[in-house]
């Protein structure tokens, strides 16, 4: 491919793109996330490819297998153009039907069909699906546009027109005025406005600087960055192209997680075939702009997405955070003025330059614009990736986006924002999605995690999942989040294991406070907002434990015992052969029963039971 | 260890001590550990002292100062796996293999670690197999999983004995 040379080159190649793919009458596209693939996707995406060239069908039907389509928990997912027939749960078998019957013919295979699970009733297209019909997907939408794997697909529907606008025209100054006009704020997690922090960089003293694009998505419960950057990595490649612009750096970072080897893989293609279309490297686009990118990859270390950490870790070293009174706006990667944002931050800068800021500030509340993705996950019926404006109620995400409490039993909390986040109560949930609401409440938007809490979750064992967490990835640097959260979790398992006393309750409050006011980085600082926001919302459940000393969940592993009921046992012997601590003792055709002492607590056997005949007491 | 490879690792980055964790991950990657005589050649090549590499290879959680099993099984064990039940898959592998996490089975065949989030939470529990992704698991699936693994690790020794 001969590099493009200025913007009308890579209008004409859009072009002569567009015109070359006349020739299609179908599109059959196919998700190839993470999450499809573990469903086998690529197996559906070849059998696809077999059954077309099998029956020379290559030139009229447009196979692409994309990046995640949200709706994980349905994959491996096909959607068939035109018509937008949407099918799940496909499996490789089925691809010689789907090309005969829907493709060529355009009739329906109800088999494939999604069936919603509050009416029964199967849907036909993607649109009418309510999970996805209640979102607003601007970021999201464009993932089944592309296949993340070719630039070709990212410039035939539109893709660095907003650079070439960008290049051709608007001064770093107007750009800047234009993200800030968007009310855009970072959605990795602190949520500031992105355009004062661009602003900061771009008058900071010095020649050399640095744009950083932060896909250490370590929160556990959110993956909308590895979604993102997998799916879709050219728009966040022109998204840190524009930051580069607008600030004056000529080298960017993308550093990713080494847990998403498939975005990993992604942003290595993008950024090469960047490269080789000439929108990466000297002169970009005819212009005086130069600029270059280059993958970093994560070492696993939760704190690495705190971003004087992970700029240490760019540089080598241990990723350790330091003070920031002087920001790394100013002082950042190798000392120079740096730029850094999170994938989903990048990615909406494109539509914000292309479309106005207006447009991109028309959606959303006072404060919070624009639209999130959020990571709905947990007890759930629909979980997956939902992407909606921001001001949305968390009762329209959890009960018209993912259809409700998933086993019919009742939602008892959310829990927002990960380890740095905090947990609300059902009674809450008709708060707006906001950055400053959702602090007020006690938690945060976060990078954009939300998991789902029914009954069967105890709030205690949930922060002190955070606890343990925290205290296995805090970094150790300062005292206040290497002791502070050793104590907390300290105290948190005397009251989970039976040993509480009334007094700790108000001691993990008090540590929690010195914790948020005293440690080093934001990762610390938020450490104590599991345990804070479950105290504030939850504390009948705290004074159970500690007063009864008992667990209303039956979760936790000390207050809890496990016995067959006799009359629902049918002496299948499942519990027996699953149990790897041999506590189920019992004869074939003899009603089985539990070894107190062998017993661990594991709930294995309960989970294995089909007759729902192991008790929890 | 093969020195070639490790030559090749090397190559274009020495004496650049800011591609310390970049070579760790690609000895890591190739040899599945990281070895006391790995980091010694890599504080000599990149001259960053023999102290700060061991201070990041072992700061990382990517990195393995101990050699691993044939079969890598990683257990997530972020919030939506959590409430999902990670804990039981934990207690089954645990049992099963008679190891805790980040330790190698005597017999070399097996290692299991856990991650704090693989980022396919709605598929939750996830459970990897040498980096292929297993969704929506149970304990029982665990246990099949680990069986199967096993049976495939004793057939071929199986047929040798056969052909003795």
């Amino acid at each position: 491919m001969p590099k493009i040379k200025n913007v009308k080159e890579l209008q004409s190649v859009r072009n002569k793109l567009l015109n070359d793919r006349k020739k299609f009458t179908a599109t059959l596209t196919v998700c190839g996330g993470t999450g499809c693939r573990a469903s086998r996707s690529r197996a559906v995406i070849d059998a696809l490819r077999k059954e077309l060239s099998g029956q020379g069908l290559e030139e009229k039907v447009y196979l692409r297998a994309t990046g995640c389509h949200g709706f994980c928990e349905q994959g491996p997912i096909a959607v068939i153009e035109p018509g937008n027939i949407f099918y799940c749960h496909v499996s490789p078998d089925d691809a010689r039907e789907i090309i005969a019957k829907t493709v060529l013919q355009h009739k329906i295979i109800k088999r494939l069909l999604y069936i919603d699970p509050v009416t029964g009733k199967s849907i036909r297209t993607e649109a009418q699906i309510p999970f996805y019909r209640a979102q607003d997907r601007q970021l999201l939408s464009q993932n089944k546009q592309v296949d993340p794997r070719s630039i070709e697909d990212y410039i035939a529907t539109g893709g660095y027109t907003a650079l070439a606008k960008t290049l051709s025209g608007i001064l770093p100054d107007k750009v800047i005025h234009e993200v800030k006009a968007s009310g855009l704020r970072g959605r990795g997690g602190g949520g500031f406005p992105t355009g004062r922090k661009w602003a900061e960089c771009r008058e900071a003293p010095g020649d050399e600087k640095y744009v950083i694009c932060n896909a250490d998505e370590g929160d556990p419960g959110a993956y909308m960055d590895r979604c993102v950057l997998e799916g879709n990595p050219h728009l966040v490649l022109e998204g840190m192209m524009i930051g580069a612009w607008a600030v004056g750096a000529r080298q960017g970072y993308i550093y990713v997680r080494k847990e998403y080897p498939l975005a990993l893989e992604h942003a290595r293609i993008a950024v090469q075939q960047a490269k080789a279309f000439g929108l990466l490297g000297e002169n970009i686009l005819g212009t005086s702009f130069s600029f270059d990118v280059e993958i970093a990859r994560g070492g696993g270390a939760f704190v690495c997405g705190e971003s004087t950490a992970l700029m240490a870790s760019i540089e080598g070293k241990v990723g350790e955070p330091r003070p920031k009174d002087v920001h790394t706006v100013i002082d950042g990667l190798w000392h120079k003025p740096t730029l850094l944002n999170n994938v989903e931050t990048w990615a909406n800068v494109p539509a914000i330059l292309l479309n106005g800021s207006a447009r991109f500030a028309a959606k959303g509340s006072k404060d919070s614009k624009g639209t999130k993705i959020i990571a709905l996950t947990g007890k759930v019926k629909n979980t997956g990736l939902v992407e909606v404006a921001m001001g949305t109620s968390l009762y329209t995400v959890v009960f018209d986006i993912g259809g409700g409490a998933a086993n019919g039993k009742p939602v008892k909390a959310i829990q927002t924002g990960g380890p740095s986040g905090g947990c609300l109560p059902a009674d809450k949930f008709d708060i707006p999605l906001d950055f400053d609401v959702l602090a007020e409440a006690g938690s945060m938007i976060g990078s954009g995690g939300m998991v789902v809490m029914d009954e069967d979750t105890c709030m205690v064992d949930v922060a002190k999942y955070f606890l343990t967490f925290l205290q296995d990835e805090s970094c150790g640097k300062c005292v206040p989040c290497r002791l502070g959260v050793d104590r907390m979790l300290e105290i948190i398992t005397d009251i989970t294991e039976g040993r509480g006393k009334p007094e700790q309750i108000g001691l993990l409050e008090e540590l929690g406070q010195t914790v948020s006011q005293t440690a080093l980085c934001g990762l610390g600082k938020t450490a104590a907002n599991p345990v804070l926001s479950t105290l504030r919302y939850f504390r009948e459940e705290y004074e159970t434990h500690v007063n009864q000393k008992q667990c209303p969940a039956g979760v936790c592993q000390r207050l809890i015992t496990y016995a067959i009921d006799p009359e629902k046992c049918t002496c299948c012997g499942v519990c027996r052969l699953a149990c790897p601590h041999q506590a189920v003792r019992g004869e074939k055709k003899q009603i089985h029963a539990i070894d107190p002492v062998q017993c661990q607590k594991c709930g294995i056997c309960k989970s294995e039971c089909k007759f729902d005949a192991i008790q929890v007491n | 260890m093969s020195f070639q490879v490790l030559d090749s690792i090397l190559e274009g980055r020495r004496s650049q001590p800011h591609q310390l964790i970049e070579v760790l991950q690609d000895i890591q990657e190739q040899y599945g550990y990281i070895s006391e005589g790995a980091m010694k050649t890599v504080s000599n090549e990149l001259g960053v002292p023999l102290m700060e590499v061991y201070r990041v290879a072992s700061f990382y959680k990517a990195f393995s100062l101990k050699p691993r099993g044939k079969n890598v099984l990683t257990l997530c064990t972020g919030t939506a796996c959590h409430v999902r039940g990670a804990k039981l898959l934990l207690n089954q592998v645990a049992g099963q293999l008679g190891v805790d996490s980040g330790e190698m089975t005597p017999d070399g065949l097996f290692t299991f670690e856990n991650v704090n989030c693989v980022g396919a939470c709605a598929i939750g529990p996830v459970v990897t197999e040498n980096g292929k992704y297993h969704h929506h698991m149970n304990p029982g699936k665990l246990r099949r999983l680990i069986e199967s693994l096993r049976k495939t690790e004793e057939e071929p020794s199986h047929a040798k004995d056969q052909k003795r």
